[in-house]
């Protein structure tokens, strides 16, 4: 049974088809990479699929229930959660509130009991709060818990974010470029990472440039490449895939 | 066409154009520094006091005109240099809040310089008033019109065929690029601040004859610009024009056929119902927002 | 864990510190004047710490909260001296409407960003002041109208003294509230679209509840000063009505420190004493308020306590 379903997926800006007719079949438990050429529609395609965008065209199945055109907190309240190329930090809170809002749909959100501080409340906030600085733990972001967010350095920003993803518990994860300004050892430490998400029963879907990191983690991959699905397969099929050379790999390699 | 309902639209296309003149104030400063300058009604005031108190001085009145348009473009350059410059970095809120204060300031300076009475401007020329089918004009308003169209088609022509024009826009679209390639960014801002405040000033004097002046007449007035900007859409030129005109349109067809006590109730109405329909104003700018 | 205590601290050391300086304060207050800014200062002070979690936490702009104020001063107004209703039930009428209107006209409004939410609140605001002024037959219009007096629990409440200890008690139990509120899933969920509205959807905020929810909240903290100030000044006008009015609260949260409650009641103290202060220097006195306005702004960008605080935490190191 599949986690999720992108059938004909269009996304058109005036004149210009970014998403261009995409489909593809997302497994559970599994990391799903998107390449592709600078331009070729991923990080809109992860848009798409998290409800940032509305698709102009197909549909998006999660579970089985049909997600087009929903607000990007229904996609988050289906089990969907995400982190951003261009980080997008709560940077007017401790990095400790930031996971604690990636935990919003989990917590208890009446108001009048938070006006009030109702009796439980308190209780629950230090539940709450262990379990973000657990997270936080997981990936490796645990010192800077009392910290201000924007007194952390861009790689364990990288890293609070993934943190903030897994707080809401999500099904399928979309990680847009997370090794993307980090050093080989701190990408190194996200490979890792991505590993034991997925050991936890977290589907990924991974957007990303570093082809060594996509390589090694990946079960399946998709390349787009102006928009349309070019191929997609295991690491070694992709890799075997002529146009894909053509297209990518040669890119990437003259650009190297 | 009734003359009455004549009449009416050529009430409100010369107050239209006034709310025009504050409306392309706000846009340029806005363009170049994100703020909403709350203080652009106090140039339309410095422009008419100044005016009043040089003529009634015995001044020529094109000299006094001149001479007005300075002060007000001195003191808004002042306003940036002393204030806006050394607040850079701040929050944009932090900045309007600091543009309240410099009104208030303004005001209060005036009440010491000039008075709390009205003062009137004697017409440029003449109060005759013109008759235009079957409705009448005054010949101030024609000033207003015809001084309004000169100005448009000048910013027009500043923004779309010079190096320092173009140069204020590239900063308004990419503040960093335009320093990159060139653009002396400190300087667009106080060119924009001194602008401004010229324009304000301008509608300040062209308005005195018809509308009286008062140390505290740049509160309604600056409002009414700040709605038509929105109206039209934040820093564009076309859609300040087109805001200020449809302002002062709504105003004048309201007073005249509803209720004159809820001119400005109508008027706040359909600008709520505009921005209901299209949230960026009439004429906004599109930028899709990149995550 | 360090973090947990630290937070608990800056709450409850700062609701004290409230506390203590609302009951010891009548040892400075000689006269009823004194008394008079104090409750003033206080009313001031509830409308601002509901109005900064609306554009201090919540980041959403609004020029038009002098319009909820009034709305609920009116209808108290005009329930109790029109319609013969008893205060209290005219009170809870007059806040409950004020939040109503709040949240009819917050749904569509709330969805402009920035300047154009500002001019929407500031017009709304306009339009509340006009229709006051203008529906003199029940308003009284210009001249304004009288207020009965409120009574608690049949005791009338009367003189300065009294009403002194009533918006103290109000001005705390108002942030006590916002300072629950913050550090609940339900304010952090407000703070979260201040920081990134994008990053907060995909978090699963739903951005139109909860900046409804901050638009009604501050409304109904306005609405309850508003209908207080009528029944304790027992004459309203609709100068507490215009625009001029909602831009004075918005400076008290700015200028006090956005993002901080107790700033909100700094602020709110520091605008409206000035003005007492400053009437000796009589016709200077609009130019050296907007001097200090501007001049604070520019030297302390974050407002009064961020500013302080700040400085504070760094001797301490």
């Amino acid at each position: 049974m599949s986690l999720l379903t992108v059938d004909g997926l269009s996304k058109q800006f005036g004149g210009l088809k970014a998403v261009n007719d995409v489909s593809f079949v997302i497994e559970p438990g599994r990391v799903h990479s998107i390449i592709g050429p600078n331009g070729a529609g991923k990080t809109t395609l992860l848009n798409l699929l998290n409800g940032i965008y509305a698709p102009s065209e197909g549909r998006i199945a999660f579970d089985g229930h049909t997600l087009n055109g929903a607000p990007p907190h229904e996609f988050a309240a289906a089990g969907i959660a995400r982190t951003f190329q261009n980080l997008q930090i709560f940077f007017n809170m401790s990095a400790l509130e930031n996971v604690l809002v990636g935990g919003h749909l989990r917590a208890r959100r009446g108001l009048a009991g938070a006006l009030l501080r109702l009796p439980g409340r308190v209780a629950d906030e230090r539940a709450y709060r262990d379990a973000a600085l657990e997270l936080m733990r997981f990936v490796g972001v645990e010192a800077y818990a009392a910290a201000p967010a924007d007194a952390l350095p861009y790689g364990a920003l990288k890293r609070l974010e993934i943190a903030r993803a897994l707080a809401a518990r999500p099904r399928l994860l979309l990680l847009d470029e997370p090794a993307a300004g980090l050093n080989p050892t701190e990408t190194a430490a996200i490979d890792e990472l991505i590993k034991r998400l997925v050991a936890s029963g977290i589907t990924v879907i991974l957007v990303e440039h570093n082809m060594r990191l996509v390589m090694g983690v990946s079960d399946h991959i998709v390349v787009l490449d102006y928009g349309k699905k070019l191929a997609e397969g295991t690491a070694a099929e992709v890799r075997a895939d002529a146009r894909v050379i053509e297209a990518y790999l040669g890119a990437a390699q003259a650009e190297a | 066409m009734s003359a009455e309902l004549t009449q009416f639209l050529l009430t409100g296309i010369t107050i239209g154009a006034i709310y025009a003149l504050v409306a392309l104030g706000f846009s340029i400063i806005y363009n170049a520094s994100q703020v909403i300058n709350f203080a652009q009604g106090e140039f339309v005031m410095i422009g008419g006091m100044t005016t009043v108190s040089l003529v009634d001085g015995g001044m020529p009145l094109p000299l006094a005109i001149a001479l007005a348009v300075v002060v007000a473009a001195a003191v808004g350059l002042l306003l940036e240099k002393l204030a806006i410059e050394r607040a850079r970095g701040a929050s944009v809120v932090t900045l309007i809040i600091i543009t309240i204060g410099a009104s208030i300031f303004l005001r209060g300076l005036a009440q010491l310089v000039w008075d709390k009475n009205f003062h009137a401007l004697r017409p440029f020329t003449g109060s005759t008033p013109i008759a235009v089918f079957g409705a009448t004009i005054l010949p101030q308003s024609l000033w207003v019109l015809g001084v309004t169209v000169l100005i448009v088609a000048a910013l027009g022509w500043f923004f779309g065929r010079t190096l320092l024009g173009k140069g204020m826009l590239a900063t308004s679209h990419n503040r960093l690029a335009a320093e990159l390639v060139g653009v002396r960014v400190k300087g667009m801002l106080l060119l924009a601040f001194g602008l401004s405040a010229a324009l304000g000033a301008i509608a300040g004097i062209l308005t005195a004859p018809i509308t009286i002046t008062s140390y505290d007449v740049g509160v309604m007035l600056g409002l009414k610009g700040f709605a038509a900007a929105i109206l039209g859409g934040l820093g564009s030129g076309v859609g300040a024009v087109a805001g200020g005109l449809a302002l002062g349109i709504l105003e004048s067809l309201g007073a005249g056929f509803v209720s004159s006590a809820y001119k400005d109730v109508i008027a706040f109405v359909i600008i709520l119902a505009v921005l209901f329909f299209r949230p960026s104003g009439l004429f906004a700018r599109r930028s899709a927002e990149r995550v | 864990m360090t973090v947990w205590p630290r937070l608990a601290q800056a709450r409850t050391g700062g609701l004290a510190v409230l506390v203590l300086v609302i009951a010891l304060l009548p040892l400075a207050l000689t006269n009823n004047f004194y008394y008079e800014v104090a409750i003033q200062v206080g009313l001031n002070a509830i409308v601002c710490v509901g109005l900064n979690l609306l554009i201090g936490y919540a980041g959403q702009i609004s020029l038009g909260h002098a319009g909820f104020y009034a709305l609920s001063a009116y209808t108290s107004a005009i329930l109790t001296s029109r319609f013969g209703w008893p205060p209290g039930a005219a009170l809870v009428v007059a806040i409950g409407s004020a939040g109503l209107v709040a949240y009819v006209v917050g749904r569509p409004i709330l969805r402009l960003k920035g300047h154009y939410l500002a001019m929407a609140t500031l017009g709304l605001g306009i339009i509340i002041s006009i229709v006051i002024a203008t529906e003199d037959r029940i308003t009284g219009g210009p001249d304004g109208m009288a207020v009965p007096p409120l009574a608690l629990l049949g005791f009338p409440l009367a003189g300065e003294r009294v009403w002194y200890w009533v918006v103290g008690v109000m001005l705390v139990v108002a942030v006590w509230l916002a300072l629950n509120l913050i550090d609940s899933p339900v304010g952090r969920a407000l703070r979260a679209l201040h920081g990134s509205e994008v990053a907060a959807q995909v978090a699963g905020v739903d951005p139109r509840r909860y900046k409804v929810m901050a638009f009604v909240i501050s409304a109904v903290f306005a609405a309850v000063a508003g209908s207080l100030t009528a029944h304790y000044a027992g004459f309203i006008t609709p100068a507490k009505a215009t625009f001029l009015h909602s831009i004075e609260l918005v400076t008290m949260v700015v200028l006090g420190g956005m993002a901080s409650t107790f700033g909100a009641v700094v602020g709110a103290a520091v605008l409206t004493t000035m003005p007492q202060v400053l009437t000796a220097l009589k016709d200077y006195e609009m130019m050296v308020f907007g001097a200090v306005l501007m001049l604070t702004m520019i030297f302390l960008p974050r407002g009064l306590v961020p500013t302080i605080g700040a400085a504070f935490a760094r001797w301490r190191k």
